[in-house]
C-alpha cells in the first residue's frame, strides 16, 4: 500500500467518524488543532484503521500520533 | 423468543433523587463547560442524592414502584437481589434492608457487584433462579450512589457519574407461554481490571482510563449483544428497544451502529440521568415504559458493561 492509498483511506475514515470533508484531511493537518478531533474520536479512527489496514494502533501509540502524516507513517511502517 | 421455559419480567420501576445538577453547575466547581460535556459524553444534566440518602433508600423507592407495576403483593416475592457497587458500607447488605422495608418477609436477599454490568448479572441470576425453581418471584434492583465515590475536583469523572435506582420484578411464565428473559451472555476481562478502579482505598475515588474503556466498549460489546440475540432466537432487526448501560452517549451510539439498530430504538436516558452504573438500564427501561416508548410483547436487548471489566447481555420480552 502506498502512502497516498493510506492517506485516502484515512480521509474516508475521518469523514465517516468526524464528518470532516475528505479534502481537508491533508498530511500536515493536526487532529486536535486543525480537524477538531478529540481523544475518543481518535480511538474510533484507530479502530477503523485497524479494520481497514490490518494495523493495530494501541492507545499508548495513539497519543504520539498528532498529525495525519503521523498515522500514515505508522500504518506504512507496521503493515 | 424460543421456548426456554420459565421466567418473564412483570414490571419496572425507577427512582431518581430530587437534586438536579446541570453542566453549568459543574462548570462552577471544575474547569469544564456545557459544550465540552455534551460533545464528550452526551450528558445534559444528572441527579445527585442527598447527603443522608443511601443506596438502600433509592433501591427501596425503585423497588416499590416495580412491585406496584408487577401487580404482585410483597408476600409473593421470595428473592431480592440488589446490584450495586457503591454502598456506604460493605455490610449489612442493602438487599435484606430493602426487602424488610418493602414488607417482603424473609426472602433470600443478597447484593451483587458487577459494577455497571450488575443489573444484567442480577437479572440473569433472577431468571435462572425462577427457571430452576429456587424462587417464584424475584425483585431485582440496580441502585447506586456514585456521587459518594467520585472526586469532585476530577473533571474527567465527576461530569459522568450520577445517582439513582431502577428495578424489575421477575416471575414465572404461564404454561405454554414463551420465555420472557433470554439466556444471559456474561463474561469478564480481568486483564483490564485496572482500567476502572477506586484509587485510594476506603476514602478513594473512581478513576478510569477513558480511552481504553471506550475502545473496549465500542469494539468488544457488540459481539456479546449479538450472541445474546442468537441465544434468544432473535436478530437485531427484531429488537424494538436497545437499552445498553448508559455509560457515554458516544459508546451507546457506536454499539448501536455496529448492531445496525436504528437510533430511535436506542435508549438515551444518559442525557438527563448521567451514568448511574448498575441502575442505568432499569432506570432507562422504567422511564421508556412511562413514556410509552416500549412495545409490550416485543424483544428488547440489554447489555451492561463496566468495571471488572465485566459484561452481561440478554434479550427480554417487554412486559
Amino acid at each position: 500500500m502506498t502512502d497516498q492509498e493510506i492517506l485516502s483511506g484515512l480521509a474516508e475514515i475521518i469523514e465517516e467518524i468526524a464528518g470532516t470533508p475528505a479534502d481537508e484531511v491533508t498530511p500536515e493537518a493536526n487532529f486536535v488543532d486543525d480537524l477538531d478531533i478529540d481523544s475518543l474520536s481518535m480511538v474510533e479512527i484507530a479502530v477503523a484503521a485497524q479494520d481497514k489496514f490490518g494495523v493495530e494502533i494501541p492507545d499508548e501509540q495513539l497519543k504520539d500520533l498528532k498529525t495525519v502524516q503521523d498515522v500514515v507513517n505508522f500504518v506504512s511502517k507496521n503493515s | 423468543m424460543s421456548e426456554l421455559t420459565g421466567a418473564k419480567i412483570l414490571g419496572f420501576g425507577g427512582y431518581q433523587p430530587d437534586k438536579v445538577v446541570t453542566n453549568d453547575d459543574l462548570a462552577k466547581i471544575v474547569e469544564t463547560n456545557d459544550e465540552w460535556i455534551r460533545s464528550r459524553v452526551g450528558i445534559q444534566s444528572r441527579r445527585i442524592a442527598g447527603d443522608d440518602e443511601t443506596v438502600a433508600d433509592m433501591a427501596e423507592a425503585a423497588g416499590a414502584k416495580a412491585l406496584a407495576a408487577s401487580g404482585l403483593e410483597p408476600s409473593e416475592v421470595d428473592l431480592v437481589i440488589v446490584a450495586t457497587c457503591s454502598t456506604e458500607v460493605p455490610l449489612p447488605n442493602a438487599a435484606a434492608t430493602v426487602a424488610h422495608r418493602l414488607g417482603i418477609e424473609a426472602p433470600g436477599a443478597f447484593d451483587l457487584n458487577a459494577a455497571c454490568a450488575g443489573f444484567c448479572y442480577a437479572l440473569g441470576s433472577a431468571a435462572d433462579s425462577v427457571r430452576a425453581g429456587s424462587a417464584q418471584n424475584v425483585l431485582v434492583i440496580g441502585a447506586e450512589k456514585m456521587s459518594a465515590w467520585v472526586d469532585w475536583t476530577d473533571r474527567s469523572t465527576c461530569i459522568i457519574f450520577a445517582d439513582g435506582a431502577g428495578a424489575a420484578v421477575v416471575g414465572r411464565t404461564e404454561p405454554g407461554e414463551p420465555a420472557g428473559v433470554g439466556p444471559v451472555v456474561w463474561g469478564s476481562a480481568g486483564d483490564l481490571a485496572q482500567k476502572i478502579t477506586i484509587k485510594g482505598g476506603r476514602n478513594g475515588a473512581l478513576t478510569q482510563d477513558g480511552q481504553a474503556v471506550f475502545r473496549w466498549a465500542t469494539t468488544a460489546m457488540a459481539p456479546v449483544a449479538l450472541e445474546a440475540c442468537r441465544r434468544a432466537g432473535v436478530t437485531p432487526a427484531d429488537i424494538s428497544a436497545f437499552v445498553p448501560h448508559q455509560a457515554n452517549l458516544r459508546i451507546i451510539e457506536a454499539i448501536a451502529k455496529r448492531l445496525g439498530i436504528p437510533r430511535d430504538r436506542v435508549a438515551d436516558d444518559i442525557i438527563s440521568a448521567g451514568n448511574t452504573s448498575s441502575a442505568s438500564i432499569p432506570l432507562a427501561l422504567s422511564r421508556m415504559a412511562e413514556q410509552g416508548r416500549l412495545q409490550p410483547g416485543t424483544p428488547a436487548l440489554l447489555i451492561g458493561f463496566g468495571a471488572g471489566l465485566s459484561y452481561a447481555s440478554q434479550v427480554i420480552t417487554v412486559p
